[in-house]
């Protein structure tokens, strides 16, 4: 246990600081699937798995935006656990990728929620300052602004460490039982990820002039280039 | 006094400052004043130049007038900085500085949001799945989508300081440029154009056979997509995903 802890230790580093990326700093989109599952599979010594992975997550994590005060999924310390999840399969062995991807999304998932938390965690702690803020006390500010770092440091390491110590063993179970075809069960991972990514384009671009017409204009490229290669 | 009317400059190490704090402009997101403390913790170093410095009558009222609701979209939130520090230096009412203040708020974040999260980000997301499309390497797609994104958003988060700086309690006007205005159309068709290429380019990566599968899984997915689009407008497609998941999971572990 002691040794899984040590084992799992960078990864729940990188967890924080990208689960702080999201929305606390910097902002920089290093959180990203395709960034993050990528640097998390390099941290094990398989960037190409994190890419696979992280391209799959992007495509399911198109349509969320973080506006705001909206609810949406966390997907910079998710895409870390699926990330190092998929790519800790050395030999790529059936199912790895669903069960993975799966993973990925549960963590996306509570994540979102511990930014909720997190959030009213801050809030109270603004009510509890606010007689030091209205008085103007940098102190307070800064405070205030450190307290809310430091929390999401922590809640990202802290989602990321419940997860890889929840899922390896579990993904690790589904591999060994895996009894469905491995090419289909690639394609239905595809699909449902090339699905949710058409509905988001969609969600987001059809108010565009002729967006229907450049994105058939696009498809009819990408499917050329397909047969051409 | 009550706009910016001549050049004003910050110091260089102040500016620097500020600029660096907003990228933690969000660090105390809270549903009370969601970022109005960021925005105090941002503009703390331009009001040590006020009379008194800090710690001084006129630097706590500042402060005191700015942690409160405040609410924009964070890589815009260097406009409403720079344009209140600005209003502040320039000894502005403190009435007038509170309305334009809730003035500012709404186009701050509809602006930004539409620009960033709903065009630039999606496009460069999409950039990067065609760099994977086309075979790049893990670290190119990487790279790709980190320099491309990010030229725009720390350009973004500088052009809204120094704007809302030089512009003081004027940069409405700053904030109604065509090029924000139009930008997002524009981006938009680009990534409209540009997802078409993308996605099935990325399907074929991922699944890793032959073309007919790639192209029949594509088009499949996309009409599904469409039809989810269309049909379900309360339908979150990632959650739909991950009941399918783990159906799928379940059944192929079980059967």
């Amino acid at each position: 246990m002691i040794a899984s802890l040590i084992d799992v230790l960078p990864v729940v580093l990188l967890g924080a600081i990208l689960g702080l990326d999201v929305v606390t700093f910097p902002q920089a989109m290093i959180s990203r699937p395709i960034v993050a599952a990528t640097v998390a599979g390099a941290f094990i010594g398989n960037p190409l798995a994190g890419l696979t992975m992280g391209a799959t997550l992007e495509l399911l994590a198109l349509g969320m935006l973080p506006f705001g005060a909206s609810k949406y999924p966390e997907w910079g310390s998710a895409s870390v656990v699926g990330g190092v999840l998929y790519a800790s399969q050395a030999t790529n062995p059936p199912g790895a990728l669903p069960a993975s991807l799966l993973a990925a999304l549960f963590t996306a998932v509570v994540s979102g929620w511990s930014m909720i938390k997190l959030r009213r965690l801050n809030a109270s702690r603004a009510a509890r300052m606010r007689s030091a803020l209205d008085s103007g006390s940098a102190d307070a500010i800064v405070g205030l602004q450190l307290f809310g770092l430091t929390a999401d440091f922590i809640r990202g390491g802290a989602v990321t460490l419940g997860a890889m110590l929840v899922f390896r063993p579990i993904v690790a179970s589904i591999v060994g039982t895996w009894h469905s075809n491995p090419l289909y069960s690639r394609a239905l991972v595809v699909a449902i990820s090339v699905a949710v990514a058409a509905g988001a384009i969609w969600k987001i671009f059809h108010v565009i002039p002729g967006a229907k017409i450049l994105f058939a204009t696009g498809l009819a490229c990408g499917i050329g280039l397909i047969l051409l290669r | 006094m009550t706009a910016a009317t001549e050049k004003r400059k910050l110091p260089l190490n102040t500016w620097l400052r500020m600029y660096l704090r907003l990228f933690a402009v969000q660090g105390s997101w809270n549903y009370e004043i969601l970022i109005g403390n960021g925005v105090a913790f941002c503009m703390e170093p331009a009001l040590r130049l006020l009379p008194g410095g800090r710690g001084g009558i006129a630097y706590t009222e500042a402060l005191s007038r700015h942690a409160r609701y405040f609410n924009a979209h964070p890589y815009f939130a260097g406009v409403a900085v720079g344009s209140l520090a600005r209003a502040e230096l320039d000894g502005v009412q403190p009435a007038l500085i509170d309305r334009f203040r809730t003035a500012l708020a709404g186009p701050l974040g509809s602006v930004g949001d539409r620009l960033v999260w709903a065009s630039w980000l999606p496009l460069c997301s999409l950039v990067a799945l065609g760099a994977y499309g086309f075979d790049a390497r893990p670290f190119s797609v990487v790279a790709i989508f980190l320099i491309l994104y990010n030229l725009g958003h720390l350009s973004l988060r500088a052009w809204g300081l120094r704007v809302g700086f030089d512009k003081g309690l004027r940069v409405a006007d700053s904030l109604g440029h065509p090029l924000l205005r139009r930008s997002p159309q524009y981006v938009g068709a680009v990534a409209a154009l540009l997802s078409g290429i993308s996605v099935p380019l990325t399907a074929r990566r991922l699944i890793a056979d032959g073309r007919a599968l790639t192209i029949t899984v594509t088009i499949i997915a996309i009409v599904g997509g469409a039809l989810l689009a269309r049909y379900g407008e309360r339908a979150e497609g990632w959650k739909l995903a991950l009941a399918i998941l783990a159906l799928f999971v379940l059944y192929s572990v079980i059967a």
